[in-house]
């Protein structure tokens, strides 16, 4: 399968409510470029038919409702699922037809924050982030201190170094999983709700760190996030997902001034709209004074 | 007709588990050697799996064998062959009760340990992680973990029999006024060397069921708070049964 003429989605496919223009990043310019992806879980399909990419040296966010399938195109792209049809093409590397070695090269050139940092329990802060050295080089241990502190010193967290991560709070977790992350050089940074049950303060701390290290390190960064306003600071184009589709992309101002309903109700927040606020039922007032008390809650008849 | 297509259903599935368990249960042995090569990470899990049982081994160990020694007292005295107590308290430890006493104590102690351990792993994206770091978490976590329960089990079932022997001594002997002489001499000429090589394969045996089972349920465990209770259950119900009949085999072989 080859990739679409336009690495990303078109203005009529991608936005079709014009919110904004398309990202057009070049296939020369894309790091990480989708083409025709069908994933399926169970019978419900997350995505049908996605086309999108992702450009080099940028910050994208990838935004939606929740349950749109976020998270599982991280999973796609890191190669933790593997997709019904279509192509994941990363660093022009077909995941598809890579073997597991292969996969577990290509991870090495990535780097990936998740949601809650899984830093690994049993492990200090320090070794934590010397985890990925010690198994993958042999570099003697004078080098490995320096590079972990050199590391640490960046998320601010050098004098940490000896804590166990139960005495971290959710902030400074987050940060140790980003040195962590960071501690290959990977080409590619993929977060996964970074934001989430942060303080202010931390949360400033979080945002202003995934720009420097966009950066400071010439890397490329997926971020996938609910929060509208913070993601839209620091984040040079933005996708937003519904119905296992791109809805929208554009520059955040871009999706802002969307005239779309879908992103509209997204972008302030509403609480209803095409996302509807109530879960599918059946009549309120017909299941309220509904005469058999054994009625199911669902509507559904009772069974005998 | 729909139950038998349940049933079937049901036992397609317990095969497919039981297949499951025993490519992983392969994978983690193959694996093995290539993780005594790094022994830190196999002696941390010996302390875990087995330093860590220590007491719960000594302090049972020593109060089945004074059991022993208070039943097989009362019932060999009734023969007039209570000079019998050492080989019986000796033999009735190293061929049966050690080896599987030991062994379902540690089930219930180390076995639910690493599979909670493994299962909240799990549950908490540590092992997503590694994936993620490309370090393969069956290689980093569970055959460092397996292979230290492999080690652990045969020592601490040791440690067991011989705390045993000193409980049935104690009782025996101390108690009772068997003869010392007559206990330990009897012992002596009664225990042969085949005898203590059954109870370390049983031993070994067991080590490998409970340590692979244990393994496998973590591992395999939903990534949830009710899905690691209930692997943690599995582990202790799967390693039960699974040693209570690889001793009925391993005894009728012997017997054989």
């Amino acid at each position: 399968m080859s990739l679409p003429s336009s690495p990303t989605a078109t203005p009529s496919a991608a936005d079709p409510g014009g919110a904004g223009v398309p990202v057009a990043a070049a296939p020369q310019d894309a790091i990480v470029s989708i083409a025709g992806l069908t994933y399926r879980v169970g019978r419900r399909t997350v995505f049908d038919g996605l086309d999108l990419s992702f450009r080099r040296g940028q910050i994208t966010a990838v935004m939606g409702p929740s349950g749109t399938g976020k998270t599982t195109l991280l999973k796609l792209i890191t190669g933790q699922v593997r997709p019904d049809k279509g192509q994941i093409l990363v660093e022009g590397q077909d995941l598809g037809q890579l073997s597991r070695s292969g996969l577990y090269a290509m991870r090495r050139r990535m780097g990936m924050l998740f949601q809650n940092g899984a830093l690994l329990t049993d492990l200090s802060v320090f070794e934590n982030v010397a985890f990925p050295l010690r198994e993958h080089t042999d570099l003697p241990e004078r080098l490995i201190r320096h590079v972990v502190l050199t590391k640490l010193h960046a998320v601010g967290l050098r004098g940490a170094a000896w804590l166990m991560p139960g005495e971290l709070s959710g902030g400074m977790a987050r940060r140790v999983a980003l040195a962590r992350a960071i501690v290959m050089d990977p080409a590619l940074l993929i977060y996964d709700e970074p934001f989430v049950g942060l303080d202010p303060i931390s949360l400033g701390v979080v945002l202003r760190l995934i720009r420097q290290m966009n950066d400071a390190l010439g890397i490329t960064s997926i971020v996938v996030s609910h929060d509208v306003q913070e993601i839209s600071a620091i984040a040079d184009c933005s996708y937003l997902l519904s119905g296992g589709r791109v809805v929208a992309s554009g520059r955040p101002e871009e999706l802002r001034s969307s005239q779309n309903e879908i992103v509209r109700q997204f972008m302030n927040g509403m609480a209803d709209g095409p996302v509807p606020f109530h879960f599918p039922a059946p009549d309120y007032a017909s299941q309220l004074l509904a005469r058999d008390p054994s009625a199911r809650i669902d509507g559904s008849e009772s069974t005998p | 007709m729909n139950l038998r297509i349940d049933r079937l259903g049901g036992l397609r599935g317990a095969l497919e588990k039981l297949g499951g368990y025993l490519l992983f249960s392969g994978r983690l042995l193959l694996a093995t050697p290539v993780a005594l090569l790094r022994p830190g990470l196999v002696v941390a899990q010996i302390y875990n799996a087995g330093a860590l049982s220590l007491a719960l081994i000594m302090f049972c160990g020593l109060f089945v064998g004074m059991v022993l020694g208070l039943q097989g007292a009362d019932l060999l005295q009734r023969f007039g062959a209570e000079e019998a107590l050492g080989p019986a308290a000796a033999l009735g430890l190293l061929k049966q009760l050690g080896p599987v006493m030991a062994a379902l104590l540690f089930a219930g102690r180390a076995g639910t340990a690493l599979t909670s351990e493994i299962g909240l792993m799990a549950a908490t994206d540590q092992l997503s992680a590694m994936e993620m770091m490309a370090v393969d978490p069956v290689r980093r976590v569970c055959v460092p973990r397996f292979a230290g329960a492999l080690l652990a089990l045969p020592l601490l079932t040791a440690i067991f029999i011989t705390i045993g022997l000193y409980g049935a001594q104690l009782v025996g002997v101390q108690l009772l006024g068997i003869d010392t002489g007559q206990f330990w001499s009897q012992m002596r000429s009664a225990v042969e060397l085949d005898d203590v090589a059954e109870g370390v394969v049983k031993s070994l045996f067991f080590a490998l069921a409970c340590a692979s089972i244990a393994v496998f349920e973590g591992f395999h465990a939903q990534p949830t708070a009710e899905g690691v209770g209930r692997a943690t259950t599995r582990t202790v119900v799967n390693s039960s049964i699974a040693v209570l009949l690889l001793n009925y085999v391993l005894t009728a072989f012997y017997l054989s």
